[in-house]
């Protein structure tokens, strides 16, 4: 991999310039981490969110959309582990130890393994993925991710045919994640949290496992040091901080179905048509764009990506698998 | 217990303390400091204003008694109009910015969302005791149906906190704190009621 000390044309490109400039900084690279593995792991692999990472190709299917910046999409998460509230991970996440870090990858496949995460970056070609990230609660942004395909794992795992659908899961740890902290009630949720996949969704190219965005390794507000990234699906479907991908051969209970099935599904594709009991899911605010007066613009359906992803559930009623 | 010239003083203090939240959110509105959601910062934050005037309006009574102090019950008729002005700015953040006066849409909203629907109907309660707050009216009514009808306002309590519950995805505890409060304010009521009931029944008075 490529070793890049001044701008890295990627980046910058599609950095709004303040931003960009703002952050430059002599960062450590990740991709120089990556090729410490090459070197029989002589330099020590200390990942810290921000730092850039090079080598990134860019994907056709990527949006044109106009990029959130950096600054909202890194202030305003839903991120339970870390507090409920918009800007608590930002503030609570600041010390989450991302490295080291390994992901367990288990279940029904013929290659079970554990990964260090330099070893996923190290594997697996690194490309950016410009998505629209629309949020179960009626707002939307667009986010540069820097990833893999998931199938590029899934298929150097080799699933046997007992699999039908991947669970993902989090770090468990109430030290770093006081939002895990059993209190009185809680956040209202059974940790750690838990996602799912049917494996043809998993297996879809636009799914992704990002390890980064704008550039940089994953902000630990945003799911360091890797996330899923199913851009058809609510933000929630898309499982931050993994420690754990499992092949199985039931559906998944998932975190938020589990906690109120009614109002969260399995599935939770993006349907303007289908109403969550709280939100109209018709139309959607994108954050940053739209002024204090400005109408919300239509939610599409799939979230836009129908072209792609419709026949992934050709004769499946959505209304019924919401 | 305190001078005229006092309270004379304290009326226009509470005045201008209660627009201070007003104050700071056009403030933070003017410099783009609404965060990344605008529109939700200031819905959620003329909400949660509306719910402390409801609760420190529901608070007179029960202090006045506790402390003996009865001049606090000048003040509470200027609280529970500032409970009803944050309830207008609420309501014009949902109805104008994020629902862009879309008729329908509103109304299908407080038909389908029972957050909504609760929050709705605290707000049309609110309405006839804010028009009957003036002393002419209170005079037109007759002491009596008035207390009658401003009895409304500990539905509109429970209504509130019963809406802001709802609303919530799964973390419950911040409207668990109002749900708590409120339950003591109006414990305190009820509780005073049936022992105040109890002594008469006692002592052998007829009403
Ligand atoms: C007495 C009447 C009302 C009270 C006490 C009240 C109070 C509140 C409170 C405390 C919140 C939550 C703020 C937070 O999250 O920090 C809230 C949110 C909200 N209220 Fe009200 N409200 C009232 C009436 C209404 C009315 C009439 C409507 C609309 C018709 C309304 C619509 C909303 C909406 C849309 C939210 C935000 C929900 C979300 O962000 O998901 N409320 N309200």
């Amino acid at each position: 991999m490529l070793i890049n000390k001044t701008a890295d044309i990627l980046a910058s490109e599609i950095t709004p310039k303040e931003i960009y400039h703002q952050r430059r900084r002599f960062l450590q690279q990740a991709a120089a981490i990556a090729a410490a593995g090459a070197t029989a792991g002589l330099l020590p692999y200390s990942s810290e969110a921000g730092q850039k990472i090079t080598n990134v190709k860019k994907s056709p299917l990527s949006t044109a959309d106009r990029l959130t910046s950096y600054k909202d999409i890194t202030s305003y998460n839903n991120f339970y582990e870390f507090g409920t509230d918009k800007s608590d991970p930002a503030r609570y996440a600041k010390n989450f130890r991302a490295s080291p870090w390994t992901v367990s990858v288990e279940g029904e496949i013929k290659k079970p393994a554990k990964y260090q995460i330099e070893d996923l970056l190290k594997h697996f070609p690194l490309e950016e993925r410009i998505y629209r990230l629309r949020c179960v609660e009626a707002w939307s942004m667009v986010v540069p991710w820097v990833g893999f395909a998931l199938r590029d794992l899934i298929r150097r795992v080799e699933p046997n045919s007992r699999a039908k659908y991947v669970e993902f899961i989090t770090l468990h740890d109430s030290e770093q994640m006081p939002g895990q902290k059993p209190g009185l009630f809680g956040a209202g949720l059974d940790w750690p949290y838990v996602e799912g996949l049917r494996l043809d969704e998993a297996m879809h190219p636009l799914t992704i496992l990002a390890v980064g965005l704008y550039g940089e390794l994953m902000p630990n507000q945003n799911g360091a040091p890797i996330r899923l990234v199913v851009p058809w699906k609510y933000g929630f479907k898309s499982i931050k901080s993994i420690v754990k991908i499992r092949f199985v051969e039931k559906q998944p209970l998932t975190t938020w179905f589990r906690s109120n099935p009614r109002e969260y599904g399995f599935y939770s594709n993006v349907n303007p048509t289908v109403d969550h009991p709280r939100w109209s899911q018709a139309s959607e605010r994108r954050i940053g764009e739209d002024t204090l007066f400005s109408p919300k613009r239509k939610t599409l359906m799939f979230n836009g990506y129908a072209d792609q992803v419709a026949s992934l559930y050709t004769g499946m009623d959505l209304k019924k698998y919401f | 217990m305190l001078s005229p010239a006092i309270h004379k003083l304290i009326k226009p203090a509470i005045f201008v303390v209660a627009l201070v939240p007003l104050a700071w959110i056009i403030y933070r509105t003017v410099n783009n400091d609404l965060g990344a959601n605008p529109i939700e910062t200031l819905n959620r934050y003329t909400g949660d204003w509306v719910l402390r005037f409801l609760m420190i309006t529901l608070a007179v009574t029960p202090l006045r008694k506790l402390t003996g102090w009865n001049g606090l019950l000048r003040y509470r008729r200027m609280l529970g109009l500032f409970a009803f002005f944050y309830v207008c700015l609420h309501f014009l953040s949902y109805a104008w910015l994020d629902q862009n006066f879309v008729l329908t849409d509103i109304i299908k909203d407080v038909i389908k969302r029972p957050y909504i629907t609760v929050g709705f109907a605290s707000f049309l309660m609110l309405i006839p005791l804010a028009v009957t707050s003036t002393n002419a009216m209170v005079r037109r009514l007759g002491a009596k149906r008035w207390q009658t009808l401003h009895r409304l306002v500990y539905a509109i309590g429970i209504g509130g906190v019963v809406h802001f519950l709802w609303l919530v995805k799964s973390d419950i505890r911040e409207p668990l704190v109002y749900a708590i409060i409120l339950t003591l304010l109006l414990g305190y009521r009820f509780w005073t009621r049936v022992h105040s009931s109890q002594n008469t029944v006692a002592s052998g008075t007829v009403p």
